[in-house]
Formats: C-alpha cells, sequence, structure tokens
C-alpha cells in the first residue's frame, strides 16, 4: 500500500506576494500561514528583519512577545486536541478545549483588535501596549444582568489581570482534558503503538517540535537556541519515549501546562516593569501619534513608513522560532530594496506530512485518521 | 562558530568556493557537481542529521529596482511609471540557487549550503537519498523554479494546479499569473483564459544607499 498526499489545493503564492510588497505589509499574510498559531508566524517573520537590520526590541516588548508566543501555543494545542479527539471519536473534548480557547482569542482581540488574524508583532518591538482594561459583556435578550455579571467578573481589570485568572483557571482545565483522555481504554486503543517513529528516522525525516519530542529527542528552540528573554524564564521539556500517537499527545498536553507557567512568569515581570514596547528608532518604527502633530520631521517620517517603507540592508538570513508545530523558520534575502528580494518559509508540518507515507505504512486505513491527527496539520502553512 | 568554519574550510579546502561567517550565520558555497560528497560529509562528520530547509532562489532580477533614486533631486518622480523594470540576460551565467538549511542536533548549531546553477538547465544531485526529507522539498524547488533534481525518484509538481504551465516563483513569471479560471456557464464548465486584471503595483520597488548600512552590505549574490 502506498500513501501520497496531494497537496497545494491551499497554495496562495504567500512568499511571492512578500516579494512585491515592502516589509510591513507582508506581517499579515504571516498570520494566515499557520492559522492557528498566529503570532508565532508573525514572530519568525519579524525576526529575520530585526537580524537583517541589526536591531532589538526592547525587553518589555521581548516579554510581550514570549507571553502571547505561549498564549498561541495553548491555542494551537486547545484547536489540536480538539480537532484530533473529535478525528478518533471522542466529542466531549472538543467543546471543552473551544470554551478555553474562546477566553484566549479575547485576549488576542484585547490587544490586536482581531480575534485571530492579529498583526501585532512588527520589526522592533509589538504595535501596542497592553490594554488597561478588557471588553466587557452587555446585557442582552440572551444574557440577563446576573449572567453578565458573572461574564464580567474575570474582565474587571486589565489585560493582565484577566490572563493571570486564566492561567490559575487553566491547569484544571487541563485536568479535566485528562480525566477524559488519558486513561481511556478508547483513546489508548486508538494511539498507543500507532504511527511510531524512531528518534534517528524522526531526523532523518525532518522532523522537530513536538513530533521531535514524542520520540524522545529533547530538542527545543526555545532552550537550545534561545531567542527573546526564553533563557530568563524557567519550563520543563516534555520528551516522548516510544515515538507513537499516544506519546505526541502526552507532550503536548504537557507543553500546554509547561505554556501556561511560563505565562505567569511573564505576566509577573510585566506588572512591575513598564517601559517602552517598540524600538526608538524613526527609521523603522513609526513616531508616537502626538509627536506628528507638531513635528515636521515626525510626520515625514511617518508618511515616508507607510508609503515606501524602509531599505533594509543586503543580506541572508534564516530566523527560526519553537512553533507550537515545530521549527518555524524564514529564510530571507534582501538586496537592499524595500521589499525582500526572496522569502523562504520553512513550515514545520511540510516534512511532517512528506512522512506519512512511512508512518502509516502497516496500518489500517483507520489509523491514518489518527496519524494525521497527531501530526498536528494545518495547510495553510504547508501549502503557503 | 569560528571554530566550525575553520574545521569546514580545512576538511573541504578542495570543494569550497567561499566559506562566510554572516551575522552569526555560516555559509558554504559549493559548485553543483560536489553536492554529494559534501552533503554525506557533512552528515557523517559533522553530525548535520538534519536537512532543515531546501529552497531554491532566482537571482536574475537582483538589485534591479523599479524605481531610480538617485536622480530624484534633480528631476523629481513621476508617480505613473512603469513599474517592473526588465529583466534582461536570464538565459545566462549563473541565475538561480538552491539553499540548504542544515541542523546538527548532537551540536547545536547550523550550516547553509549555497550552489550557483546556470540559467539553461539549472540541474544538480538530487539529496534525497542523504536526508529523506529533501524529497519533497526537491519537488517544491522543481515546481516553483523548475530546478531539477538528478536521482530524485518522484519528481512531480507539488503545490501547483494538475497541469499547470510555468514555474511561478521564477523573476520573469508575473504575479498575476498566466491564465484566470471561471465557470463558462455556455460550455457548463469551467474553463481556462488568459488573465484579464491587469497588475499593478501600489508601492515601487527602491533601493536606497543607506549610509548607515554601508559598513554591514554584504555580499550576499557571490
Amino acid at each position: 500500500m502506498h500513501a501520497d498526499p496531494h497537496i497545494g489545493l491551499l497554495h496562495r503564492g504567500t512568499e511571492k506576494l512578500a516579494e512585491s510588497k515592502p516589509y510591513n505589509q507582508s506581517i499579515g499574510y504571516m498570520d494566515r500561514l499557520d492559522y492557528v498559531s498566529m503570532m508565532c508566524n508573525e514572530h519568525a517573520y519579524v525576526m529575520a528583519i530585526e537580524k537583517l537590520l541589526g536591531i532589538e526590541p526592547p525587553i518589555r516588548a521581548q516579554y510581550i512577545r514570549v507571553l502571547f508566543d505561549e498564549m498561541t501555543r495553548v491555542l494551537n494545542h486547545l484547536m489540536w486536541l480538539g480537532a484530533h479527539g473529535l478525528d478518533i471519536g471522542a466529542m466531549t473534548v472538543f467543546l471543552y478545549c473551544f470554551r478555553e480557547r474562546e477566553d484566549l482569542m479575547d485576549c488576542y482581540e484585547a490587544v490586536s483588535g482581531a480575534r485571530l488574524h492579529a498583526t501585532y508583532y512588527r520589526p522592533g518591538g509589538v504595535y501596542r501596549d497592553l490594554p488597561n482594561s478588557m471588553p466587557q459583556y452587555q446585557k442582552s435578550k440572551w444574557h440577563s444582568e446576573a449572567e453578565v455579571k458573572k461574564l464580567n467578573q474575570s474582565r474587571e481589570g486589565s489585560l493582565l489581570d484577566f490572563i493571570e485568572d486564566f492561567c490559575q483557571r487553566f491547569p484544571k482545565c487541563v485536568d479535566e482534558y485528562e480525566t477524559l483522555l488519558t486513561d481511556n481504554r478508547i483513546w489508548k486503543q486508538r494511539t498507543v503503538g500507532i504511527g511510531v517513529v524512531s528518534p534517528e528516522r524522526a531526523l532523518q525525516l525532518g522532523f522537530t517540535g513536538p513530533m521531535l519530542r514524542g520520540s524522545g529527542v529533547e530538542w527545543d528552540l526555545r532552550r537550545k537556541q534561545p531567542y527573546e528573554v526564553y533563557d530568563r524564564l524557567d519550563f520543563d521539556i516534555p520528551v516522548g519515549k516510544e515515538g507513537d500517537c499516544y506519546d505526541r499527545y502526552l507532550v503536548r498536553v504537557e507543553e500546554m501546562r509547561q505554556s501556561n507557567k511560563i505565562m505567569q512568569q511573564c505576566i509577573d515581570w510585566l506588572r512591575v516593569n513598564p517601559g517602552p514596547v517598540i524600538i526608538d528608532n524613526v527609521k523603522v518604527a513609526p513616531p508616537s501619534r502626538a509627536d506628528m502633530k507638531d513635528d515636521m520631521e515626525a510626520l515625514i517620517h511617518h508618511f515616508k513608513l507607510f508609503t515606501e517603507g524602509y531599505c533594509v540592508p543586503e543580506g541572508e538570513v534564516y530566523s527560526a522560532v519553537e512553533h507550537p508545530k515545530g521549527e518555524f523558520g524564514i529564510y530571507m534575502v534582501s538586496d537592499g530594496a524595500n521589499k525582500p528580494y526572496r522569502v523562504k518559509i520553512r513550515a514545520p508540518g511540510f516534512p511532517h506530512l512528506a512522512a506519512m507515507n512511512e508512518m502509516a505504512k502497516g496500518h489500517l486505513l483507520a489509523d491514518v485518521v489518527a496519524i494525521i491527527g497527531t501530526m498536528d496539520i494545518v495547510f495553510g502553512e504547508i501549502d503557503r | 562558530m569560528e571554530s566550525l568554519k575553520q574545521k569546514l574550510q580545512q576538511h573541504f579546502a578542495d570543494q569550497l568556493v567561499e566559506c562566510e561567517l554572516n551575522r552569526g550565520e555560516l555559509t558554504l558555497h559549493i559548485e553543483a557537481e560536489q553536492i554529494i560528497p559534501v552533503c554525506k560529509a557533512l552528515r557523517d562528520e559533522f553530525t548535520f542529521t538534519q536537512l532543515i530547509d531546501l529552497c531554491g532562489v532566482d537571482y536574475s532580477a537582483y538589485g534591479n529596482s523599479g524605481w531610480e533614486t538617485k536622480q530624484a533631486t534633480e528631476h523629481g518622480f513621476s508617480r505613473a511609471r512603469e513599474a517592473f523594470s526588465q529583466i534582461d540576460d536570464v538565459d545566462e551565467g549563473f541565475r538561480y540557487a538552491v539553499v540548504y538549511h542544515l541542523l546538527s542536533v548532537q551540536n547545536n548549531n547550523r550550516v547553509r549550503l549555497k550552489v550557483d546553477l546556470i540559467a539553461e538547465t539549472p540541474i544538480i544531485d538530487s539529496v534525497t537519498s542523504i536526508w529523506h526529507s529533501a524529497d519533497w522539498y526537491e519537488r517544491e524547488a522543481f515546481d516553483l523554479f523548475g530546478i531539477l533534481f538528478k536521482g530524485h525518484q518522484d519528481l512531480r509538481r507539488i503545490l501547483t494546479d494538475y497541469g499547470f504551465v510555468g514555474h511561478p516563483f521564477r523573476k520573469d513569471f508575473p504575479l498575476i499569473g498566466n491564465v484566470e479560471m471561471l465557470y463558462d456557464p455556455e460550455q457548463k464548465r469551467v474553463i481556462y483564459q488568459p488573465v484579464s486584471i491587469e497588475p499593478r503595483t501600489l508601492v515601487p520597488r527602491v533601493i536606497r544607499d543607506d549610509n548607515r548600512y554601508l559598513q554591514s552590505a554584504g555580499k550576499a549574490k557571490k
């Protein structure tokens, strides 16, 4: 038997499109690659530009990025857990996962105005600081006064308060998912011993992220090649043993707990360390609105940035982040223009799906569903 | 990185065209004929067990800017100028490059491998026998750039449509494409026809000689 995935049905030519517009205008395209872990995609892209320009974002921006990267990881793993569960016959967990996703997407909305496609990271920092208030529910036909009051309980304070409240609730939620699945006989029958990949083969097949760690290779860019402030944070890297679907499930569930821990540390730091969130360099980041009102130079800089963009020095870089699905990399070539010369997106799902044939060999057709689920496939990034 | 660079330079003394360390990233330039022995040695002797990425690059429009900026102060710009500068000499000399990104999980380092290919027949040996993950990456580079990989078992298109004509990521392939697809109610089927939308550039491509970057300006092209 032979499995030959046909991909490309979602190919939009993101890389070619990026070559045709100024650097900043492609940040929004990055959200649409892996559309369940939006900010992590943006992160690799802006990091590549920063590396070419030789700039570094302020420390507060780095913490905000880490906070939102980890929030994105939780969002991604919740989506994965729900969908994977649904695929192989566990309905309830899907509903539970989406309940928590809702809160996190509200955080996305509070900070960027969009629930999914945030375009929040910018070269040199993030678009704006965390807001001091959360949007609240209004009384309506469907929600009575009392209900609204209960819903708004955690939304009285700032965004950080809301996230902290979430972080305290979340470990309990993960316990809930685990009671549904971890010792569930049917779940184990569907996943244990399915799609086994040895560590040698995982490397050979180009696996990264949970797919590689599930096979027992301790490799995490956040720890091994730390970017932003990951080297200051305390977290563990879960590693699997057998390299089957069940181990990868356990790895991802533990990653959610670890992400929660990182988020908590970021919140504690962000509370006591105010400061700028974007670089003070008007050649890259726009000046403040207030400056523009009475400073001619600031107005010119703003105009130049939003019409022509900025020119990036000639050269080539590869920047990678530990994306929820694996290593997400951007290889960027610049010839000195205001648009990239070539952008190559290294999507983690691409080599994972390429291994479909090998992983499915000798299994039943029904196991293919479990294997696709365990790969955490999102076609937005594979087809680009 | 510096020590790895020296080690690699020593080991590949005969094969290396150039070896540069730029922005903390190591790039090896080699000739197309050497790809198999160099990759084998990198995997077996330098523990680069993972091929993280493989991609093509088309250098034919490198350094072209849609807008001559130097004369700006003398003449001023014309807003409505033709946006695309013509690409000349696409069929001569080196045009394409294949770029390999390798990762060593054991030693925690990365290296980039670059091979220039000629415009007429861009062909290079496949590395699928060395890293299995090269399979789809090479198909992608073939699909998008028309680079041929000798020894690849199954070099089919991967991302573009069934029956697609051309290699869309080449610089002389228009962004807007060549054909468009629509439903024809008379024939009661989906048909292809020449594209009817006019290409339009909102922001021209500009290269400015920014003196802040003059020192760091590398020679990326080679």
